[in-house]
Formats: structure tokens, C-alpha cells, sequence
């Protein structure tokens, strides 16, 4: 038997109805695969695998009877930041030590009921604070993809036996990967990786400032932010509420529709979730752009990007371009105070909603001589450097005789970002074409991001405007750079128009290909 | 604007997160770096622009004021770390 592992969402679909395959086949073929890697790659931080076995068996009575649903079999990795009923919820925190929610997040709740299977939990960074995966308390992922090297091997002259054969020595050159460990992104880097590496069909994602697009760029899959209110939130470990919307990422286009129509639905527990059907976005890939106006942003030309990141976004304008779609200039002239005024806004948000964790109702408590005490030491104890430097510029911009100058002031410059958006969209622009980060994956530890965190912050330069504007974007693997990494494009759309997203992502996957790292866990 | 150690010891006080000194040291450095970093937002002209309440103009949903849920008190407090008789049980506040 063929590997299970590498067959897409729609492939094993199709097998699994048309009985080739068994549920419980596939599931155990994932779970082989995560005993073997996740030692190297530290991609799950819990494996259900009983659980993941009930309910392939479940799913493999449905087949056979022919009330498959619409994931049926279907074995997927959940971030940690999804509330599972009876299973490790901690948002990879050691605040949350030992928390098993006694409910299921509206969004696994659709997936299960259309007969998905969890194989497990996926690491993140610490209540999806960070870049690359190293803000985790169960350490950092490692990203399945490396550099390779190219290497000039200089042939050495010998001497052969008393024949006097002599070569001729010179040099060849050979490929090679670097041992160096790259990051997967963040902070659904867990996510990314177990996508990427064949750990999970598909999983879940969440994106509060480019915490899908992002890792989904560096790893070579597909990730999809869709627009505020397209998901429900309600059973996700809140972050920044205003800013976080829960996604897929994907091996491809085609599945990310599927998982993102599972996952979607209007929630009465989700009050800001939006009571509008979910179209069918498998049904827009493969249909013509020809005659789509792709708006090409100007502000998204930063100093210091590498050529290489240009040189792709050239070569996406061209396919888009070659498909019949119609190319654009575009200006979104408030760009560059996305970044700093999400700074303010999501470390806002985060302050307030991470107040809960205070030793008393869940997770982590360090015993203090009174209450206050007990919960300095907890909430010390409990929180990593990055999640606590939030709390803190949550807390400095909120308190008295600030807001005004920071919150507030930030909360005008993102109505000032929206309307950059609606007024190109309001000209007729259909969708907008951006790099997805300002460069390819980088190391583990990278000493400059550790001693600067505006540094690491940079990374979302791209993706943080989106969030801040409500909208959809989609990250699309375009292609590999000098070292053989890989790079994403970004596609923005209009407000609820992720098939649009779907539609054009799917023209520029079917142009540049898909991506595979080359195995060496 | 920039913070002093005095302030984010304030700070850390108002977030509930103990701090040791060394903590406040180096919290201090990396809290200027970001609000160093957000100060640009200054040079944005605002003027007549409403901060935003909303990301997606959506009227408030309201449902009828009735009891959908309850008698969960077990499950409530089952992740808790001290309890008694479904309460959450914290040091003596009140003496």
C-alpha cells in the first residue's frame, strides 16, 4: 500500500468513499507518522490516539453505510489554542497546566460533525504571541523544510593500480541540505509543520496578526485568514477578540476550501460571527480570472526587502496577468502604521482578556502569603517573556492618562487602514496581490530577533493590515528561493469574498506547483 | 514617551505580574523599544475620524433575556485548583 500520508483532502475523499481506503487505515498511517518525526520536529504536544482510533472506527461505520459527511475519515491536528472537550487545552502556556475544557470549540464541534478525526494537538507560540514558533512552554517546532547547499566538491587526482589510470582530477558540484533548524513561523507553527511534513491531512489555525499566512508562507502550504466574523470564535483561547479569526492550513487550494467551508458558521454563542451562508468554495477553483482587477499596492515595496521576494511578487503579477486578469496600481497609503498601531490595539485586547488567569478557576497556581500575592506569583510563574511584555504594553497604553494618546489615537489610524481598502475596493479592484512575508523562514534562536522584539515583529508587516481591517487573505506557496526555501504570495479580498481568494490562489498554485520539503526526520 | 523603572514597576503591579528587579531592568529596555516603535503613530493626522468600534459594521445581536444554560457547577469548577463543595476556594481576603 501506498503511503496514506501524501494523498491530499480531496484524494482520500474520494478513496474513502469509493471504499479503497478505511478511515482507520489512513488514521493509523498518520499516526505511525507522528511517532516517527515528532521527536525531530516538535510539531504535536498531545497525540489522541484512542481517540483518534474511536472515532476513524465511527467514521468507517458511516462509509460503509454511505452517510459519510463532508471530512468524513479525515484526519486532522488542532491547535492548542481550540477548546477540545477532555483533551490538553493550554494554548501552550504553563498558565494553563492541566486544563481540560469540559466543552468543545464551536469550530472542532463542525468539524467533527462532518466526521473529521483529531489525531491531536498542535504546538504554538504562547497564546499565539510570536513569529516563530519559540515563544512556546513545549519548546519550539522545527520547520521540515532546510537550506540546501550547494557544495564544489574538488576530485582528488589517483592513481589507479600499475594500469597508470590517472583522473583528472577538478571539481563537481552537488546539493546538499544544511543542518541548520529553521523556524516553521508563528504562531501556528505546530500547524504549518505537521501540514507540511505529512503529520495531518489538514489543520486548524488561527491568525491575529499573520498567524496563518505566515508559517503557511515559510512551510510551502496553504493558510487562509478568512474575514472577521466568517468563523466563530466562541471556545478559542481569546487573544486580541477584535483581531482573531480562526482558519485552515492546507497541502493545497483545493483544501483549504474544503476545511474552511467545515469550519465556518454563524454561532449564537459568537456574537460577532456573521449569519450569511457559507458558499461552496471547492466549486470557484479552476474558473477564469480573466477580466479581475488585481490591485498591486505600492506601500508593499519595503526598504530592505530582499530581491528575491520582488522577483516573486513580479513573477505572480505575470501569471495573473498571462490568466487574462487585469493588472493595477494601487495605493494604501496608511501601510506602514498597521504594524505599530496593532501593537497597540492587540497587546490592548490582551492585557484585558488575559486578566482571567489568576490561579483561582484553571490551570497554574503558585501559593502566595495573600490573594494579591498568589496572583503576581502565578500569573510570573505562568507566562513566558513575550506573552508578559504584551501584558504589560496592554496594561502601560490602557492605564489612566494614556488611552487617549495610544489607544485611541491607534483605533483612528485602523479606521484610517479600513478605509484605504474600501476606497481602492470601492474603484473596482477585485483582489490584492503582496508578498506574504518580507523574507523565507529563518534560524531557530536568531540572535538579532532575540535582542530586538520590534525585529521579530517585522515579520508580519504584510499580513497585520489585513487583521486590522477585518478582511480575508490567503497565503499561496509561488515558488523556492536561492536556498531552496519556500516563499508565499498574499492574495486580500473584499469583505465575506473568500472565494475570490480561492479562485485566484488557485490560478497562481496551478502556475507555480506545489512544494515538498525533502524528508531528512 | 518613554517609561522608568519606577513605572513599569507600576505597571507590572497593575497586570498582577510579579517582577524582581533584574525583571524591571529589562523590561523597561523592551518596553521603550516598542513604544519607540508606536510613535510614529503621531505623525497620522486623525482629524474628524472616528476610532473604530467595529471591523465589520454588523448591528448587535440580542436574544430574548432567558436562561439557555446552567446547572454546570461541577463542570465549572473541575479545572480548578482548590475547591470545596463547588466553590473556588482562594486565600482568606477578608479578615
Amino acid at each position: 500500500m501506498s503511503d496514506l500520508t501524501q494523498l491530499t483532502i480531496s484524494q482520500a475523499r474520494a478513496k474513502l468513499r469509493g471504499k479503497e481506503i478505511t478511515a482507520t487505515e489512513i488514521t493509523e498511517a498518520y499516526l505511525s507518522a507522528i511517532d516517527r518525526a515528532n521527536p525531530a520536529l516538535n510539531a504535536y504536544v498531545a497525540v489522541t490516539g484512542d481517540k483518534a482510533r474511536d472515532m476513524a472506527k465511527a467514521s468507517d461505520a458511516r462509509l460503509v453505510k454511505g452517510e459519510g459527511g463532508a471530512l468524513e475519515g479525515i484526519p486532522l491536528g488542532i491547535k492548542d489554542l481550540f477548546g477540545t472537550k477532555g483533551v490538553h487545552t493550554q494554548a501552550c502556556s504553563h498558565v494553563l497546566d492541566g486544563f481540560k475544557p469540559r466543552y468543545e470549540s464551536t469550530v472542532t464541534s463542525n468539524l467533527w460533525a462532518d466526521g473529521a478525526v483529531m489525531l491531536g494537538k498542535l504546538n504554538m507560540d504562547e497564546f499565539a504571541m510570536g513569529s516563530s514558533n519559540e515563544t512556546s512552554y513545549y519548546g519550539p517546532v522545527i520547520n521540515p523544510w532546510r537550506r540546501s547547499r550547494v557544495d564544489t566538491v574538488v576530485m582528488p587526482t589517483t592513481h589507479q593500480g600499475d594500469g597508470g589510470f590517472v583522473s583528472a582530477g577538478g571539481t563537481k558540484t552537488a546539493r546538499s541540505l544544511d543542518n541548520a533548524q529553521l523556524v516553521p513561523g508563528g504562531s501556528s507553527g505546530g500547524s504549518a509543520t505537521a501540514v507540511s511534513a505529512f503529520l495531518c491531512a489538514g489543520a486548524t489555525a488561527t491568525d491575529t496578526g499573520g498567524s496563518i499566512r505566515q508559517p503557511a508562507a515559510f512551510t510551502g502550504t496553504v493558510g487562509i485568514k478568512p474575514t472577521y466574523g466568517r468563523c466563530s470564535r466562541w471556545g478559542i483561547v481569546a487573544f486580541a477578540s477584535s483581531l482573531d479569526q480562526a482558519g485552515p492550513i492546507a497541502r493545497d487550494v483545493r483544501d483549504a476550501a474544503i476545511l474552511l467551508k467545515s469550519m465556518a458558521s454563524v454561532d449564537p454563542k459568537d456574537t460577532t460571527s456573521v449569519d450569511r451562508p457559507v458558499p461552496d468554495y471547492e466549486a470557484v477553483i479552476g474558473k477564469p480570472i480573466k477580466g479581475m482587477k488585481v490591485g498591486i499596492p505600492r506601500e508593499y515595496r519595503v526598504d530592505g526587502m530582499p530581491e528575491e521576494i520582488e522577483a516573486l511578487w513580479q513573477k505572480g503579477i505575470a501569471w495573473l496577468k498571462d490568466a487574462g486578469a487585469e493588472i493595477v496600481d494601487i495605493s494604501l497609503p496608511h501601510t506602514k502604521y498597521a504594524l505599530p498601531a496593532y501593537y497597540i490595539v492587540a497587546p490592548a485586547e490582551a492585557s484585558s482578556n488575559l486578566a482571567r488567569y489568576d490561579g483561582v478557576r484553571y490551570g497554574l497556581r503558585v501559593p502566595g502569603k495573600d490573594i494579591v500575592d498568589m496572583y503576581e506569583k502565578t500569573r510570573a510563574a505562568g507566562f513566558g517573556r513575550e506573552v508578559k511584555r504584551r501584558i504589560m504594553i496592554g496594561t502601560y497604553v490602557l492605564s489612566a492618562g494614556y488611552y487617549d494618546a495610544y489607544y485611541l489615537q491607534a483605533q483612528k489610524v485602523r479606521n484610517l487602514i479600513k478605509r484605504d481598502f474600501e476606497t481602492v475596493f470601492a474603484a473596482g479592484v477585485d483582489v490584492i496581490l503582496t508578498p506574504a512575508t518580507p523574507s523565507a523562514a529563518f534560524g531557530i534562536a536568531d540572535e538579532d530577533m532575540a535582542a530586538d522584539p520590534v525585529k521579530m515583529y517585522l515579520n508580519d508587516i504584510f499580513t497585520v493590515t489585513v487583521n486590522m481591517a477585518g478582511l480575508p487573505g490567503i497565503a499561496v506557496p509561488a515558488g523556492l528561493d536561492a536556498k531552496g526555501l519556500p516563499l508565499g504570495l498574499q492574495l486580500i479580498g473584499r469583505p465575506f469574498d473568500e472565494e475570490t481568494l480561492f479562485q485566484t490562489a488557485a490560478v497562481i498554485e496551478q502556475a507555480a506547483g506545489t512544494f515538498q520539503p525533502e524528508k531528512w526526520w | 514617551m518613554s517609561v522608568d523603572l519606577q513605572t513599569v514597576k507600576r505597571v507590572a503591579r497593575l497586570a498582577r505580574i510579579a517582577v524582581s528587579e533584574e525583571d524591571a531592568e529589562r523590561m523597561t529596555g523592551e518596553l521603550n523599544a516598542i513604544l519607540g516603535f508606536v510613535e510614529q503613530l503621531n505623525e497620522v493626522d486623525v482629524s474628524g475620524v472616528e476610532p473604530m468600534t467595529s471591523v465589520t459594521p454588523m448591528e448587535m445581536k440580542k436574544r430574548r433575556d432567558v436562561v439557555t444554560d446552567g446547572g454546570k457547577a461541577a463542570d465549572i469548577v473541575a479545572n480548578a485548583p482548590a475547591t470545596e463543595e463547588n466553590f473556588f476556594l482562594v486565600p482568606k481576603v477578608v479578615e
